[in-house]
């Protein structure tokens, strides 16, 4: 805290010092308690009071011996997982799941699937000019959205339109935001894939890495000040974690006892960047503890442990008005987007053992056909019927106009400034004078 | 935020400040009678209440005002109290948060302690301290936190507790703030106000002496103001907390004692609007902040010595109030700006571009800015003193154009 001298001689005598207030502890939910040590004539004995010192921050015990906490413990965090890698329940002790959501959440796993595929194919055939998939993270992304409610908002990186699936968006509207065209709802301001949706509670992906964390805090501090029934998740990378805003936004939820989830989706990657060249420490779970956050590692690649965890995070955050921390171990099959050929820097059979022999949605598949609530005839279904309507929904949005003139001016404030309107008035009418120099696919 | 000036009526004798005047312009400032009305950011102007005297219109004959004798109409018939400028911010702060639940403050030190500058003292007591939020140190992301807090509802006043601790904040401000509202095609806005004390101060040091309206003017989406005296600041403090844009509020290490009397009544008063603070025919002044203390302790000197300044505090940093200044231009033909920014890049440079570009027919003379050397601020007084622009090298200035 800096105070120039300036500044304290003149305020000196502004500052209330009158101890009229209990000495700070660990334990007190009062903010304004004093950091006055105790009065020693309080301890019990002199023998207590040999063993225990009150610096600001709470009683700590003396010890004499020299001791320095490794920077690794002996075993890494255990991972929960509910199903094997078969899809069959290792315990009985999960939290079921009905039928109809069960196949609700596999049917957006595998629209999720398709609609990476195909868009990824469409980029590479100059159809859009960007994307990036979710292959390998359809558990996290879907489940996690099923265990929230609507009223739940939601702070995305990039790597999750799972939960805007789940809440409704449409394929078509997917396409529109991918194509750029006068029917996206960011009005062809963002690239591919940063959707955003005020009427989902989805807010706007920026390509700004981490810079969403520290927003979710603050959303889950106005619904904690408007005493409601939710709270806000935000989803970020191993590379994420890394980012300041990260550790910032952790201690902060932790001081503010913000219901605030952070969900982590490391995959392994950070474009090139393993985890190993990320962090050294065991991966992102350790880091909550030491901003007082409490935290579970959890197998991403399972669709119910995904589903369990974030449900009973809710809970934790929203009645206990606490952040949790949650580390979803998975893999990123794909690779970080069409601008990256990850084969560069990972053989290409580790990315194929991934993708086969560890896919979240076979392996969910597996559970619910046991369970006799699905079959073959319902899997070729659904995936032709998701092909046939994701390629028209390109085929459609393709062939809309592209936002007008005036959305590149627009919301820049609420409403434009003379400057802009100037230099709207500039535009079009360069573009009269020179209409062959400019795209036609631009409403008047 | 409107488009300057629409839809006043035409037959209005513009003169001076007192734009919404229906009367025609009288002789003497202190005999103005006048309703003060502000332009609302839908460009509807409405009335605020009247009351006798007109602030702006008196002559500041100090370059910056001591406590007792502030004014020459600071008389003891006047209504209206006295204050100190951090106290006018707030009770600025402080009405709007009564007026609406959703503002809120978040900064470092702003809670029981009050705020480094006091500004917002008391108000954790009286609106508990989730309303005045008390964080740890990390600017990008209490910034961050604001803006995830003003897209779900809230109203936040994010206070840096020295304008140069925003540099931290750059991302958020640039990339999240300014954007957010147009990269989510309108769905979102951030009604955030971002204020804190700038400015060269007295020996804080160079990390303590910046001056970030001239990195953040660049920024889309953002709108800047500065205060310079207790009147405007509680007005703009009101204005910057209703609007729906994110806007940064610059005010002055050096300002916050300054005493002054303001209205008992509520009044805001528009965030695009410059403020005309001794109208004349020779020269047209350009300033804001502190420098227009001392441009006002120029003006004595250039009075005494035959010339009649037009002083203008600009007050609107993004955007520039083009009207006044235009009208201004055209009546002197000459042009001073008068900055405390760095030469290079600074609230100047970009106010020479734009006036030489909207007005070059009416400019008599090159366009003279004087602004702070690109240097660090050095420490050691009287060096610190030389790298902010004096009164006498205005006069000089002044001078050299009006030949």
């Amino acid at each position: 805290m800096w105070i120039s001298k300036t500044i304290f001689n003149h305020f000196k005598s502004r500052l209330n010092f009158t101890p009229n207030y209990a000495p700070l502890s660990l334990l007190s939910p009062r903010r304004f308690a004093s950091t006055i040590a105790q009065n020693p004539s309080t301890f019990n004995s002199i023998h207590d009071a040999n063993q225990v010192i009150d610096f600001p921050g709470g009683t700590v015990k003396f010890i004499p011996e020299m001791r320095f906490i490794s920077e690794s413990s002996p075993q890494r965090i255990p991972c929960y997982r509910v199903l094997d890698d078969d899809g069959q329940p290792l315990a009985n002790n999960f939290v079921q799941v009905s039928e109809e959501v069960a196949v609700r959440m596999y049917s957006n796993m595998v629209t999720l699937q398709i609609m990476d595929t195909i868009f990824y194919e469409a980029q590479r055939q100059g159809r859009i000019s960007f994307y990036a998939t979710t292959i390998g993270e359809e558990a996290i992304n879907i489940a996690s959205a099923a265990a929230l409610t609507r009223d739940d908002v939601i702070f995305p990186q990039y790597r999750e339109p799972g939960p805007l699936l789940w809440r409704g968006f449409t394929l078509q509207e997917i396409a529109h935001q991918c194509f750029s065209n006068k029917y996206d709802n960011g009005k062809g301001r963002q690239m591919p894939i940063h959707y955003g949706s005020n009427k989902h509670n989805y807010f706007t992906v920026a390509s700004t890495v981490a810079t969403q964390v520290p927003h979710a805090v603050g959303a889950a501090y106005s619904l904690k000040m408007d005493k409601k029934d939710a709270c806000s998740i935000t989803y970020f990378g191993d590379g994420g974690s890394s980012e300041g805003d990260f550790h910032a936004a952790l201690n902060f939820a932790a001081v503010m006892e913000a219901p605030v989830i952070f969900l982590c989706r490391n995959n392994g990657w950070a474009i090139s960047t393993p985890t190993s060249d990320q962090f050294r420490s065991d991966g992102v779970v350790v880091k909550g503890q030491a901003y007082g956050v409490r935290s579970i590692r959890v197998d991403g690649n399972d669709a119910l442990a995904i589903y369990n965890a974030v449900q009973a995070a809710r809970e934790m955050a929203i009645s206990e008005e606490r952040p949790v921390l949650i580390e979803a171990l998975t893999y990123r099959v794909g690779h970080h987007s069409t601008s990256d050929d990850s084969t560069k820097y990972r053989p290409a059979n580790e990315i194929e053992w991934w993708r086969l022999a560890r896919d979240p949605v076979a392996r969910f598949r597996k559970w619910i056909e046991r369970n006799g609530w699905w079959n073959d005839m319902a899997e070729s279904e659904l995936r032709n019927s998701l092909r046939q309507q994701l390629l028209h929904s390109i085929q459609v949005a393709e062939n809309i106009e592209k936002p007008p003139i005036e959305d590149i001016f627009n919301d820049v404030y609420d409403v434009p400034p003379s400057n802009l309107r100037e230099q709207e008035q500039w535009v079009k009418d360069t573009i009269k004078k020179h209409p062959l120099d400019y795209p036609e696919n631009i409403s008047a | 935020m409107a488009t300057l000036f629409q839809g006043l009526p035409s037959s209005t004798a513009f003169s001076s400040s007192n734009k919404f005047n229906h009367v025609p312009a009288p002789t003497s400032f202190s005999e103005r009678k006048s309703s003060i009305v502000t332009v609302r950011s839908d460009a509807r102007w409405s009335p605020v209440l009247n009351y006798a005297t007109h602030k702006p219109q008196r002559l500041i004959t100090n370059a910056v005002a001591t406590k007792a004798d502030s004014s020459l109409a600071s008389t003891s018939s006047k209504p209206g109290h006295e204050l100190l400028l951090f106290e006018a911010l707030r009770e600025g702060l402080e009405e709007e948060m009564e007026r609406d639940p959703c503002v809120c403050v978040m900064g470092e030190d702003v809670g029981h302690y009050g705020g480094s500058y006091k500004v917002t003292k008391g108000l954790a007591t009286k609106f508990g301290d989730l309303r005045v939020l008390d964080t740890p140190i990390a600017e990008n992301s209490f910034t961050g936190m604001g803006i995830g807090a003003a897209m779900t509802g809230l109203r936040p006043i994010i206070e840096g507790m020295n304008m140069g601790f925003l540099l931290l904040a750059f991302n958020q401000i640039s990339n999240n703030c300014g954007m957010l509202h147009y990269t989510s095609g309108g769905q979102f806005k951030i009604p955030v106000v971002i204020r804190g004390p700038g400015g060269v101060g007295r020996q804080l040091g160079a990390e303590h002496s910046q001056r970030l309206e001239s990195y953040f003017q660049s920024i889309p989406g953002i709108q800047m103001v500065a205060c310079s005296t207790p009147y405007n600041a509680k007005g703009l403090m009101k204005a910057a907390i209703r609007s729906e844009n994110p806007v940064i509020l610059f005010e002055h290490v050096l300002l916050y004692n300054l005493k002054d009397r303001i209205p008992d009544e509520e009044y805001v008063l528009s965030l695009e609007e410059a403020e005309m603070v001794r109208p004349g025919e020779h020269v047209t002044i350009l300033t804001y902040s502190r420098m227009r203390y001392h441009v006002m302790q120029a003006a004595k000197t250039l009075v005494n010595k035959g010339y009649d300044p037009e002083v203008i505090d600009i007050r609107s940093l993004k955007p520039f109030d083009l009207h006044t200044i235009g009208k201004s231009v055209k009546k002197t033909h000459r042009v001073l700006i008068v900055e405390e920014c760095m030469r290079t890049g600074g609230i100047g440079a970009s106010l020479t571009a734009a006036i030489t570009e909207n007005f070059n027919d009416d400019l008599d003379a090159p366009i003279v800015c004087l602004s702070s050397q690109d240097v660090p601020t050095p420490y050691a007084g009287t060096l610190e003193e030389w790298t902010v622009v004096q009164p006498a090298q205005i006069v000089t200035a002044v001078e050299q154009l009006c030949q």
